[in-house]
């Protein structure tokens, strides 16, 4: 595999993992704007256990998401007190408190960043994209997903049906950031190098509209959101400077004429309909 | 010293405060938040730049980049508005954002990515007040953005116009049903954004003498903070927040460092969601976006 490919894997691998980060919370209704803020968090926890305390990669990893997962469930008792675009605002303010407060810790390199000993290469990373999605495929399919569809399909009769509504949201943006803060993980130990100015709020923005654009309604749109995000700028890097001009075209042509995101439910059943008999259409 | 930083927190906030307007006015009417904002300052301050250092007329420059920045907005509006009624009401976020991805690259096509330095066609003036010293373009500056949010305000207060883009801040549908226009309303609303945001661009371009394809992220993150500060919908709390964040900002940088500022300007947001979410002053466009 060449340089080239292997490098845009990697990033697609990873965006992936985000997508799924924005993903979980979407769906149950709130628009998390600070997952750049959560995938900092991971990424410089697990560099500092890296570099300080002597640990591997893949077990500080896993404690960075431990560490995210934490910070992110103290959080969610003020955050989620907030609605709507409110509690997106929340997020985007905490997003950018974290970063800044990296930005000014000396321990960890404060604004001239930090290198990053312990390198994980492309297997790891794909087997940690492929974990993910395993996972959330797993967890859409127990109650616990089909309770958050049923809240992002209609809070209000969701919560009089008798779930709790605040429990499973808290759940989602705990497990969501979570999931981030691994990202950040495998970001710091594939470059090798964090600096706090990279987590910045366009991040955030762009990982929402990966979710957004693939479409938020299959577990399938994320993954796709990402990889067009990925990939299409990659594919038109031919036309050099307009790149990124037709990219925006091409966004809002899609908003146009698919303002659900790409992959939808009813698209889905269209394409597998064959597979199944008719009444099990109804759901 | 005290009364110096005061006067240039003012300064840098009156900056912010008008890029505030243009996001209540859609938060507050349209209740989204519309990214295109820091795109449609960077194209007005850069056409400023480009203009004075092409020898035209500062008294041409200016009302150029409002104009276009009317346009664009309108060019905004058709493509994001009527896709949003019956839809996901995440779209406009992202139509908005392409158009924020879109601007950008333009310009660095047409201008490339460096910072530009501008030429200002008359020597910096600065008037002085006991110690404290005031430059005479950004007091211009500070007037201009108090005076055309007090015109904003008789509008939409006295005007048909105001009245109609009231009534749908309040509930879209009720203003329907009693015969307000929506398709006319919405259009004015980007319109008057569009004219608002290129304002603020041109006047940071003149008063910061530099302009660069990137300009608007920042101050737009700011004004974002400062319109939830005022209190979303409400224009006179977008001036309010808009000073409060630009005096924040200066002070921050006087006694901590520059390397804090976003610790205590996101901090103070933070802790006004979560104290007051509705922000410093109540809603005067209605509902504005308390939902």
């Amino acid at each position: 595999m060449s340089g080239y490919l292997e490098g845009v894997l990697v990033v697609l691998a990873i965006n992936i993992i985000l997508a799924y980060a924005a993903f979980l919370p979407i769906v149950a209704g709130q628009l998390n704007l600070g997952v750049a803020g959560f995938m900092a968090t991971g990424a410089y926890v697990s560099a500092y256990l890296t570099n300080a305390q002597g640990w591997l990669p893949v077990p500080s990893a896993l404690a960075a998401m431990g560490a995210t997962a934490l910070l992110a469930l103290v959080v969610a008792v003020p955050i989620l007190r907030t609605r709507g675009i409110y509690l997106a605002l929340a997020t985007f303010a905490f997003g950018q408190v974290v970063v800044a407060i990296i930005l000014n810790l000396d321990v960890v390199g404060g604004a001239s960043g930090y290198p990053v000993r312990g390198y994980l290469g492309f297997p790891v990373i794909a087997t940690a994209a492929a974990a993910v999605f395993v996972a959330l495929y797993c967890l859409f399919h127990t109650r616990f997903g089909i309770s958050v569809t049923a809240v992002s399909d209609d809070e209000l009769v969701a919560d009089q049906m008798g779930l709790s509504v605040r429990w499973l949201q808290t759940a989602a943006f705990t497990i969501g950031s979570a999931v981030a803060g691994l990202a950040g993980a495998l970001h710091a130990h594939h470059f090798s190098y964090i600096e706090a100015q990279y987590f910045n709020v366009l991040l955030s923005i762009y990982v929402v509209l990966y979710v957004l654009l693939g479409g938020t309604q299959t577990i399938y749109g994320p993954l796709l959101g990402a990889a067009v995000f990925t990939l299409l700028p990659e594919l038109l890097r031919g036309s050099a400077e307009w790149r990124y001009v037709i990219f925006a075209g091409l966004i809002l042509a899609l908003m146009t004429w698919r303002p659900q995101g790409v992959v939808t439910r009813s698209l889905l059943r269209r394409l597998f309909e064959w597979r199944r008999p008719p009444a099990a259409e109804a759901t | 010293m005290l009364a110096q930083q005061l006067v240039n927190g003012l300064m840098l906030g009156s900056v912010y405060a008008l890029v505030a307007v243009a996001f209540t006015l859609t938060m507050g009417v349209l209740r989204f938040l519309n990214f295109s904002i820091p795109g449609i300052f960077m194209v007005a301050g850069m056409l400023i730049w480009a203009m004075l250092k092409g020898g035209i007329s500062l008294l041409l420059a200016v009302p150029a980049a409002l104009a276009l920045g009317a346009v664009l907005s309108f060019a905004v509006e058709r493509l994001t508005y009527p896709q949003m009624r019956g839809g996901n009401h995440f779209i406009p976020l992202v139509s908005s954002m392409a158009f924020l991805i879109l601007f950008e690259n333009l310009v660095l096509i047409v201008w490339g990515s460096d910072q530009q330095r501008l030429l200002l066609p008359f020597d910096s003036v600065s008037a002085r007040v006991g110690n404290v010293v005031i430059g005479v373009p950004q007091l211009i500056g500070l007037a201009t953005a108090v005076g055309v949010v007090w015109v904003l305000d008789l509008v939409l207060k006295r005007t048909r116009i105001g009245r109609g883009v009231r009534s749908i801040a309040e509930d879209a549908e009720t203003a329907t049903i009693l015969g307000v226009s929506v398709g006319r309303v919405v259009p004015v609303v980007f319109l008057i954004g569009g004219v608002f945001t290129a304002l603020a661009g041109a006047l940071f371009a003149l008063n910061y003498q530099q302009a660069s394809p990137f300009m608007g992220e920042e101050v737009a993150l700011k004004g974002i903070s400062a319109m939830v500060i005022g209190g979303m919908g409400n224009i006179w709390g977008a001036i309010l927040g808009g000073l409060v964040i630009g005096v924040v900002e200066t002070a921050a940088i006087h006694w901590f460092g520059a390397r804090t500022v976003d610790i205590w300007v996101y901090g103070l947001l933070l802790a006004i969601l979560f104290v007051r979410p509705t922000g410093l002053l109540t809603s005067a466009l209605g509902g504005g976006g308390a939902k």
